[in-house]
């Protein structure tokens, strides 16, 4: 988590309190400053060695696409990229550093890492036993409280699938939809670790997971509690946020002037933090006309939308989306599973895309997480086949740029631009075909997955000694 | 079949009607029995089922000709293993019958529950899916039920064969249904085993006729003799009378045992109750351990339907699951085809063209393995067919087989191809759902004079 304004305010209410203590009423205590960053990223890059990719085409994830290119990555970082054709940021031949490895790119693409926006790897990790269980805190419709990454299991055998078959090297690992408020996200580096932290995104902001629609109300109000209907799960999100509002003016004043310290809650904490904008709201809502509510209730409420997950109807508004700055992570194809989900069609991401809205592609699912490329292409081409001129370089948006903004990581990785984190996936064809496979994926320049080396395959601990150890996945 | 007059009116007049001529020329043929696809082939069906395929063929003079230079053209595909038409929206009760917990297992025939005006159907046909092994699942009892095959038509008549095999869960469901073990799912195996069999036995002949085969023989699960008191039980009995019947015609051979089970020592147990029970015609679906024991499997014969694409350790029983599981059975010589087992299995059940393609990906990647073009496409075509024992009937290009043809924009594995024109039983089915509906109410978000609800 960023550290935001609080921790500044915090800074001048000691400063302000210090002049004060001059007076003669009793000098106020200065506010104690949170801790916004308990439990912080221990990932530090693995080593790798500067490698230059030659003669491949690149999609660059913001739109760009250069054939016959260049990519040098060095010390983790996208260094320079250059093509003979479409352009580059250097001259049209890169020069390798010394002891760099030179990979001849003919008839492959390089992209940036997948990024999967919404996935519960590690919450709901394979094997999916009960005592695994661990994405939603059914226990109340408003549990801001939770943070996924206190759940998420870092020997899920998933995260290695979705590293070698998918090319993700980067995810968002959020709470279920049981809840209108199921509590914060986390930002996860797709590395092999001991820990949570030992995979956590460093300086990546919270999400905070909210849900509309039918799940709230029918875990709750199969209870026999409240939500039991749509307005229920509306009434109790706006009564939430109302008491986020007094709570935040409490801390606000106490931030500002010191004095004795309001009561802390984990849950009104994390809202706080929405409100001030440091963590990214993740709406999981599928109907048109649920959507639109909740864009009214975040401007009621005083805080951002940031992007609605499954969406299948943003269709429906993509002119309102658009308007409003959300994204839509959406699946390509997927539909008819629940009644909220009866209207989706093939066209959903094109259509949004088409609008100027924010399109994500995004899995909720340990194995279309490995497909995620595949589900872009199925888009792409229903979008095309819908008269849309979707170009290859365009549709990549969809799986690296527009992830990162959704994560607020775009300003290090999604895209290959010089700089930027050395993420990246060489396919071994092209990457909008199903006879296409990543062949290596890089993650901050580290040679993470080879798929010509069976000792670059990551094998968890769960794996280990088993039927299967270290087999192709 | 009923469909030339619905169609006539769905697609107009020149939509061919069943018993019409029509001749396919100039795409790239896959037969789907294997073999490779034929550049510029020719597909001819007559009286709604293929009469040729392939290189160089006649057109007869009376042929409806439809030009497919540029396009694919293929059998419908099969769904080797689904839920389809026993739901429009999974997560509503009133609109879902997969499964029951009423007082019959074996006895539940899948077939008055399949609802071809269901959304999936649909979605399904457009997307160039014709036909679909239909498997009721698991309710109190380790026995679903009978499924079925169905075809995806524009008609109320789905049901191609109904009563087509028996369901029943020997894994991790099998042993929760069993109350919490494998060992007590196989004793109540053996005992409904044991029960069907002392029911045929006692049943005794009607006078009047009946059974053409053998005197005294039922003829299916539903026979008179089976259901009244004519056949006498024992005392101590599990089953109802309804499900021991059900039973019969799959101990005599006569009706597919199709067996789910994912791990290695449950695909064994299944080849040992082949052993036990010889007369058995035995279908495994799932196993996604089965590479581990694919000499095995290829050795008893037993047609496997598999997950393509599973390749996590989802459970303690698919432990060793990747994607290679495939490829590897295949190169073992296991009669190896692909469904969607619990993969979204009411609806999805297309999706297996693109697995098919991810399969052949598979070949390119050391170490894994997977399979060529045509043995993929014969994965979802051929494959389940023949698994069933319909590959005369259904699955291939063969001449014979009915005049189920999908036309594609481009190669049917790739997901940028989709299908563009689908035949069932030689009549042209309509592509349009409810998605194109939405779609094409929602293209283009303009204000107009009333409201969207006027746009159709």
């Amino acid at each position: 988590m960023r550290s935001g304004p609080a921790v500044v305010a915090a800074v001048a209410a000691a400063l302000l309190s210090g002049c004060a203590a001059v007076g003669s009423k009793p000098a106020k205590a200065p506010a104690v400053r949170i801790n916004a960053d308990p439990y912080p990223s221990t990932y530090r890059a693995y080593p790798g060695a500067a490698t230059l990719i030659r003669n491949v085409t690149i999609l660059d994830g913001e739109g760009g696409r250069i054939e016959r290119g260049e990519i040098l990555l060095v010390n983790g970082k996208v260094e320079a990229i250059a093509g003979l054709e479409g352009g580059g940021t250097a001259p049209a031949i890169l020069q390798a550093p010394a002891g760099a490895v030179v990979v001849d790119g003919t008839g492959k693409y390089v992209t940036p890492g997948i990024i999967d926006v919404h996935s519960h790897l590690g919450d709901y990790p394979s094997p999916g036993v009960q005592a695994h269980d661990d994405g939603n805190e059914a226990t109340a419709p408003a549990r801001p409280e939770v943070w996924a990454e206190h759940s998420v299991w870092p020997q899920d055998p998933g995260f290695s699938r979705a590293l070698a078959n998918g090319g993700v090297t980067a995810l968002q690992v959020l709470p279920g939809s049981a809840n209108l408020f199921g509590g914060r996200s986390v930002t996860l580096k797709n590395v092999p670790a001991r820990t949570m932290q030992g995979m956590k995104f460093p300086g990546a902001p919270y999400g905070l997971k909210m849900a509309c629609g039918e799940n709230p109300k029918r875990v709750y109000g199969s209870k026999g509690q409240m939500p039991a209907t749509r307005m229920g799960n509306i009434a109790v999100t706006r009564q939430t946020w109302i008491n986020a509002a007094a709570y935040k003016r409490k801390w606000d004043k106490y931030e500002a002037e010191g004095g004795e310290m309001p009561g802390r809650d984990l849950a009104m904490d994390t809202l706080r933090g929405v409100m001030a904008g440091d963590i990214l709201v993740h709406n999981h809502c599928y109907r048109a006309d649920e959507m639109a509510i909740m864009i009214d209730l975040a401007k009621e409420a005083g805080y951002q939308i940031g992007t609605f997950h499954h969406a299948t109807e943003s269709y429906k508004i993509a002119d309102l989306l658009a308007r409003e700055g959300i994204c839509s992570a959406m699946w390509a194809d997927w539909y008819g599973f629940k009644m909220e989900s009866y209207d989706a069609i093939k066209e959903n991401i094109a259509f949004v895309d088409k609008a100027g809205a924010c399109a994500i592609v995004h899995s909720d699912d340990p194995n279309s997480i490995q497909r995620l490329n595949q589900e872009a292409a199925k888009a792409m081409a229903a979008g095309r086949r819908a008269g849309l001129n979707i170009t290859e370089e365009h549709a990549w948006t969809w799986l690296s740029g527009n992830p990162a903004k959704a994560l607020g990581i775009a300003d290090r990785t999604g895209s290959l631009k010089p700089g930027k984190m050395a993420d990246v996936v060489l396919w071994n064809g092209n990457p909008f075909s199903n006879y296409t496979r990543p062949e290596r994926v890089w993650i901050d320049g580290a040679l993470m997955y080879d798929a010509n080396n069976p000792r670059l395959r990551p094998v968890s601990d769960f794996e280990l000694g088993q039927p299967g150890e270290g087999d192709v996945k | 079949m009923i469909r030339s007059l619905v169609l006539a009116l769905l697609v107009g007049t020149a939509a061919p009607a069943s018993a019409q001529t029509v001749a396919i020329i100039r795409g790239t043929v896959a037969l789907g029995d294997g073999s490779e696809p034929i550049q510029s082939g020719t597909v001819i069906i007559r009286n709604g089922r293929v009469a040729a395929a392939g290189y160089q063929i006649g057109i007869p003079p009376d042929a409806q000709v439809i030009d497919a230079t540029g396009k694919w053209v293929t059998p419908g595909l099969v769904a080797g293993f689904s839920r389809l038409g026993l739901s429009d929206v999974d997560a509503v009760e009133g609109a879902t019958d997969i499964s029951a917990n009423g007082p019959f297992s074996a006895a539940l025939d899948i077939a008055p529950a399949i609802n071809p005006n269901g959304q999936p159907v649909a979605v399904n046909r457009s997307e160039g899916l014709t036909r679909a092994i239909v498997a009721p699942a698991t309710g109190r009892s380790i026995f679903a039920g009978q499924g079925a095959l169905i075809d995806t038509g524009a008609d109320l008549d789905p049901v191609t064969r109904a009563r087509l095999f028996q369901f029943v869960e020997l894994g991790e469901q099998g042993a929760e249904e069993a109350g919490g073990s494998r060992a007590s799912a196989h004793v109540l195996l053996r005992n409904a085993l044991r029960e069907a069999a002392e029911l045929g036995r006692f049943s005794t002949p009607l006078s009047g006729g009946g059974a053409r085969e053998r005197p005294g023989v039922p003829e299916n699960a539903r026979d008179e003799k089976l259901l009244t008191n004519d056949a006498r039980r024992s005392d101590d009995v599990l089953l109802t009378r309804f499900d021991a019947a059900a039973l019969v015609p799959v101990l005599r051979g006569r009706q597919i045992l199709m067996i789910h089970a994912e791990r290695a020592t449950d695909l064994l147990q299944v080849l040992a109750l082949k052993r036990e029970f010889p007369s058995l015609r035995l279908v495994i679906v799932g196993a996604d351990e089965g590479w581990t024991v694919a000499d095995r499997l290829a050795a008893s014969g037993i047609p496997v339907i598999a997950s393509a694409m599973s390749d996590l350790p989802a459970s303690f029983e698919s432990v060793a699951a990747t994607q290679s599981n495939v490829g590897r059975m295949r190169a073992a010589g296991v009669k190896v085809s692909v469904g969607t087992i619990n993969d979204d299995d009411t609806r999805m059940a297309s999706r297996a063209r693109f697995y098919a393609g991810n399969l052949v990906a598979l070949s390119k990647i050391p170490g894994a393995a997977g399979l060529s073009w045509g043995e993929a496409l014969a994965a979802i075509t051929s494959g389940p067919a023949e698994a069933v024992g319909l590959g005369g009937e259904i699955g291939s290009l063969r001449p014979g087989r009915r005049g189920d043809v999908v036309i594609w924009s481009g190669d049917p594995l790739d997901n940028a191809s989709a299908a563009e024109m689908v035949l069932i039983d030689g009549v042209q089915q309509p592509l349009t759902t409810r998605q194109t509906r939405l779609r094409d109410r929602y293209r283009d978000l303009r204000q107009d004079t009333l409201p969207e609800a006027y746009r159709r």
